[in-house]
């Protein structure tokens, strides 16, 4: 009696742990199945190089949603990341007690607010500001740098925070003993000793960026092409999809599919270079 | 390691002189910290000062119309959302989290793929969810824009934050509490839902607190499955709009945008709530 239900219950809790490798494959297998066909159908040359994306004659070059997907990570990682890093080490050495106390679920909440909420903020406020200040139209790359940048900021504060928290004190206490003030022992001790732990905060934040889907729709104006200047708009790959998907038929759909699995192959990069730094950091 | 400083001989009994970088750099952190929380009270704020005063009875009212935009049946079929999403994910992640810490033999091939899987998942935007939960939940199954496709996809978006917070909480539990319970005579099944769980819940808890604070959140991966019917659904096949969803919808429209700035207002409380509840329940956890 006692035997079989500890049978059932193995299987049972072995089943639950299969559901995430059975989610993945049938991830893989649908997107795949759509959008590989899609991508030999159009020429894969064609399709990540074509500068062209016109539907309606089925045309389809995602190349100026690649750069628009790097361009706005890159502007939302110059932001985030020194912004955030500083931030961390505030946090993790100069904060008192109550200053933590307060600042720690300030960072928090600002990993809770949903997206929706950033991309309106960034709509009916940042918008304006740009086209008042440069007299352009106003959803640009630049709005959706700066909401990107603050969108990744409470990941990489956190992830470096817990990095810099765990360097051992004995570290700081010996930059201290030989002379360093309190600003030198952090720089050019602790912050070094963290290396692996704060690029994986980066890179989460790479990933955050790349995804974002709803707050970037919302400000980046989505014209397809290649920016000249950080006031143009720009469209990037997970606009590109979440634009069109909704009327969007046969090829049309099948590239938008396409899209996405450019994009899977992004992420599956970052998760790879994500999983190296913290085998690294726990070394 | 990187001790190896020009430290001046002779200055050890006096207070090493502050250089102007050191001022620089301490002056360039305090100012980070600062522009963090000044951001985050500057979105705020600006949601509360235009929100609160466009609430209005009428966008509660009990039916949506395109005239009152009424968030209820949203806030309703959000935590129809939140609710059924939990009933799928949490039991799965539960109990794929006591395999991987009870169950498991050292250097298994099936735990290292569940691993790399369970990673990959928390890595996939919510966009590309969102595409394949319309793939398959919405036409390949042809279960349509429904409740149930969209809570579908949501927990295995979550699934991955379940498994990591509850594998986290089970491997806190001392090993000593499974020795006790072994020598006592019970089996591996009773060890783990009687002896184990129990201390572990706060952990559990907290992980399943986060998880509700994406779902709330969630719209990209939304839209594509659930749909964006704003009533109560009569069934899990009928459509429904979250809240994201309703603030996606009105934003993109731009015909109200005070009940947008509304149901900012809501969200925003919302999320303030969940993360409230999180801290407790964490504080709670560290006193144990």
């Amino acid at each position: 009696m006692k035997g079989i239900k500890e049978t059932i219950a193995k299987v049972l809790f072995t089943a639950a742990a299969g559901v995430s490798i059975l989610a993945v494959a049938l991830i893989c297998v649908f997107l795949f199945a759509s959008g590989v066909p899609a991508i030999g159908e159009i020429g894969p040359i064609e399709f990540l190089t074509g500068t062209i994306w016109r539907p309606a004659s089925d045309t389809y070059g995602i190349f100026p949603m690649i750069l628009g997907s790097i361009y706005a990570t890159a502007g939302a990682l110059a932001i985030g990341v020194p912004v955030g890093l500083l931030c961390a080490v505030y946090l993790s050495r100069f904060a008192s007690p109550r200053v933590k106390r307060i600042l720690t679920p300030g960072v928090e909440l600002l990993a809770g607010i949903p997206s929706v909420i950033y991309g309106f903020f960034g709509l009916v406020v940042l918008v304006p500001l740009i086209r008042q200040t440069f007299t352009v139209q106003g959803m640009s790359l630049l709005a959706a740098c700066i909401i990107l940048g603050i969108m990744i900021l409470p990941t990489i504060i956190t992830v470096a925070r817990n990095a810099l928290d765990a360097v051992p004190d004995s570290y700081y206490e010996g930059a201290l003993a030989l002379g360093a003030d309190h600003e030198r022992s952090v720089f050019r001790v602790l912050v070094p000793a963290a290396g692996s732990g704060i690029m994986a905060g980066v890179v989460l934040g790479v990933g955050r960026a790349i995804g974002e889907t709803m707050a970037v729709v919302m400000i980046a104006g989505n014209q397809v092409q290649i920016p000249d200047s950080l006031l143009d708009g720009v469209r990037t790959l997970t606009t590109n999809i979440v634009m069109e998907m909704g009327y969007a038929a046969d090829l049309h759909r099948d590239a938008l599919i396409a899209t996405a699995v450019v994009l899977f192959v992004f992420v599956l990069l970052i998760n790879l270079a994500f999983a190296a730094l913290n085998a690294r950091s726990r070394k | 390691m990187a001790l190896k400083r020009n430290a001046e001989p002779g200055a050890a009994n006096a207070k090493p002189p502050r250089k102007v970088s050191s001022r620089i750099l301490a002056a360039l952190v305090r100012i980070s910290a600062f522009a963090t929380a000044a951001v985050l009270a500057i979105i705020v704020g600006y949601i509360l000062v235009m929100g609160v005063p466009a609430l209005s009875p009428e966008l509660f009212a009990a039916e949506y119309t395109s005239e009152n935009v009424s968030m209820l049946p949203s806030l309703v079929d959000t935590l129809l959302a939140v609710l059924l999403t939990l009933v799928i994910a949490v039991p799965l992640g539960v109990m794929a989290a006591i395999f991987l810490v009870e169950y498991t033999t050292r250097g298994s091939k099936f735990v290292k793929v569940v691993r790399i899987t369970a990673e990959t998942l928390a890595g996939i935007p919510s966009i590309v969810y969102g595409l394949f939960g319309m793939l398959f939940f919405v036409t390949f199954l042809g279960w349509g824009l429904s409740l149930l496709s969209g809570c579908l996809t949501l927990a295995i978006m979550v699934l991955p934050t379940v498994m990591r917070t509850t594998e986290e909480a089970l491997r806190a539990v001392p090993d000593s509490y499974r020795e006790g319970s072994f020598g006592l005579g019970a089996g591996r099944l009773r060890t783990v839902l009687s002896v184990v769980l129990p201390p572990a819940m706060p952990g559990i808890l907290g992980g399943i607190i986060l998880s509700i604070g994406r779902i709330v959140g969630e719209s990209a991966a939304l839209i594509f499955t659930a749909g964006t019917v704003a009533a109560i659904p009569m069934g899990v096949f009928d459509s429904v709009r979250t809240m994201s969803v309703h603030m996606y919808v009105l934003s993109c429209e731009g015909l109200h945008i005070d009940a947008a700035y509304a149901t900012a207002v809501v969200l925003l409380v919302i999320v303030v709530l969940i993360n409230a509840l999180a801290s407790f329940v964490a504080k709670r956890l560290t006193k144990i």
